[in-house]
């Protein structure tokens, strides 16, 4: 019972790394609708920012926050090269997101090094829950991921600015009738996009350790979470990235671990059907 | 000094000449209107003043400036608003939320300081939102502002999106064909609306089909026929005009024209 206990817990955690790279996801796409394979990439640099700051002396708080914030930086930048300015379409802007995803990747490697990093997360004493034993930052991970969405879903609703951004998402047409401009909230959802990215990145490092290389794999499992909303909706890539994240531990649990990243790509195709044959349902 | 005209703007699709050389001007605290049998121009002059449409020839004034560079967000931004027959609500978002939206222009405290939750943000969200309420308030909605935009009858989101149009604060409101569709008691309530707006300044120019419910409301009207001006003035002048009547009459039945 125990050991069902830590899967579950452990997959929560998992799957709020998920979640917040699924928000990312829905972030960009609801307003620019554009899929950024870039994704995984922010997790992936917020995680090596955070390290190179620490290992800077930076105190713990500070060096994560930055790591964050310059996560948003990168999701700026791609953001920038990505849309240019509006003028360039949908399509080319999700390949240019690719071509950046492995850009971001032999800049990786060529900074830093092909060898995996990590740093200590939240000290202290393993916390006890129904006979499981769990590492403060699975906690730590989760609770920040819950006020963090939490937060988010208030900052669309309730600030000029995020409802901007809601508006852009309902209804692009109108949004420019009534003066938004578009460019500058597709930059601004990249940057969101980036920074959430990059928290995922920020908090996952302690407890598994990130590689240059670890960006495929995060933004599949990003990705399937998002589909789950149909890449819209912030809910639903919470709710995706949860099943998804209790899911593969409970499969690599009891029964193999090396079918972790099969169990998404199986979960992913399955939405994608799911979704293509909810389409043509409402089409015809 | 006029806010929004029009000077000699043209523009042609392919052979056909749409707009031909149309010429208007609005002032603040007019209501302009725009009428013509089917296919006169009105659409295409409509959006030809929004920025939706670039002129091959002439020039769009703003308060005397010319604005033909300037995409359609831009002209929100300095004041001239919008709204189209079919209705563009903003999904998903209620009543209040979509009146908020047309004043996002008009505030000033972004992203960091909407993050830290300063009071300078807090007592502008308040502001906001005391506006809109005040704008839906004017539309007659303002007892429908936690419902979601889109459950609304059509009537009311035409209404709604003046409101949102109300809410950037516009120097002059462009209204196309505002009350197709609508039944006559919504049709009441919107001339007694753009009456009150006039009555405060406010510049309009609505394009329209209906020739009563111009003749009835507007201070000067131009009858538009295929492209061109062909009357401009004051209803009552316009609505004798031998010239007027034959564009209507030539071309449909009478009764097709209220439609």
């Amino acid at each position: 019972m125990s050991a069902f206990i830590d899967y579950l817990l452990v997959g929560i955690a998992t799957g709020c790394t998920f979640a917040l790279l699924g928000t990312g996801f829905v972030a960009i796409h609801r307003v620019t609708r554009v899929v950024n394979f870039a994704q995984g990439a922010f997790a992936v640099l917020g995680g090596f920012f955070a390290e190179t700051l620490l290992s800077h002396g930076l105190p713990h708080g500070l060096a994560e926050v930055l790591a964050v914030v310059a996560a948003g930086g990168v999701g700026l930048l791609c953001g920038l090269v990505a849309l240019g300015w509006g003028r360039v379409p949908v399509m080319a802007s999700l390949v240019i997101t690719l071509g950046l995803s492995i850009i971001a990747e032999a800049v990786t490697l060529l900074i830093w090094g092909g060898t995996p990093i990590s740093y200590p997360g939240l000290g202290g004493r393993d916390l006890v829950i129904l006979g499981a034993q769990l590492q403060p930052q699975y906690l730590l991970l989760i609770v920040v991921t819950v006020v963090v969405l939490a937060g988010l879903a208030a900052w669309f609703r309730w600030t000029n600015l995020g409802r901007a951004l809601t508006a852009c998402a309902s209804n692009p047409y109108a949004a420019r009738l009534v003066g938004i401009d578009l460019n500058r909230m597709g930059l601004l959802a990249f940057a969101l996009g980036g920074m959430l990215g990059g928290l995922a990145g920020v908090l996952m490092t302690p407890l598994i350790p990130m590689t240059y290389d670890g960006d495929v794999q995060l933004a599949i499992n990003g990705f399937a979470a998002a589909i789950c909303g149909g890449l819209v909706n912030p809910v639903g890539a919470l709710v995706g990235g949860l099943v998804l994240g209790i899911g593969e531990q409970m499969v690599a649990g009891y029964w193999q671990a090396s079918a972790e990243t099969g169990v998404a790509l199986v979960v992913l195709l399955g939405l994608l059907l799911w979704q293509a044959l909810r389409e043509r349902e409402t089409m015809s | 000094m006029s806010v929004l005209a029009a000077e000699g703007l043209t523009r042609r699709f392919g052979g056909v000449v749409a707009v031909d050389g149309v010429s208007l001007a609005v002032g603040a605290g007019e209501l302009h209107a725009v009428i013509g049998p089917n296919g006169a121009g009105k659409s295409t002059l409509f959006h030809l003043l929004s920025g939706h449409l670039r002129p091959d020839a002439g020039r769009v004034l703003f308060q005397g400036r010319p604005i033909d560079r300037l995409r359609p967000a831009a002209r929100a931004r300095l004041g001239i608003a919008i709204t189209f027959q079919t209705t563009r609500l903003f999904t998903g978002m209620t009543v209040l939320e979509n009146a908020m939206v047309g004043g996002h222009t008009r505030a000033r405290h972004d992203f960091t300081a909407a993050l830290l939750r300063l009071p300078a943000h807090r007592r502008e969200e308040a502001e906001l939102r005391q506006h809109a309420l005040a704008a839906l308030e004017r539309v007659g909605l303002a007892g429908e502002a936690g419902r979601p935009a889109e459950t609304l009858p059509l009537g009311q989101q035409r209404a709604l999106q003046v409101a949102r149009a109300l809410c950037g604060e516009p120097r002059v409101l462009l209204l196309d064909e505002p009350a197709a569709g609508l039944r006559a008691a919504e049709r009441q309530a919107l001339a007694e609306l753009l009456r009150a707006l006039r009555q405060q300044g406010r510049a309009m120019l609505l394009v329209e089909h209906d020739v009563a419910f111009v003749t009835a409301l507007a201070d000067t009207v131009t009858v538009l026929d295929r492209g061109r001006v062909i009357a401009e003035g004051p209803p009552a002048a316009i609505s004798g005009d031998p010239g007027v009547i034959a564009a209507y009459l030539g071309r449909e039945a009478p009764g097709h024209a209220d439609g």
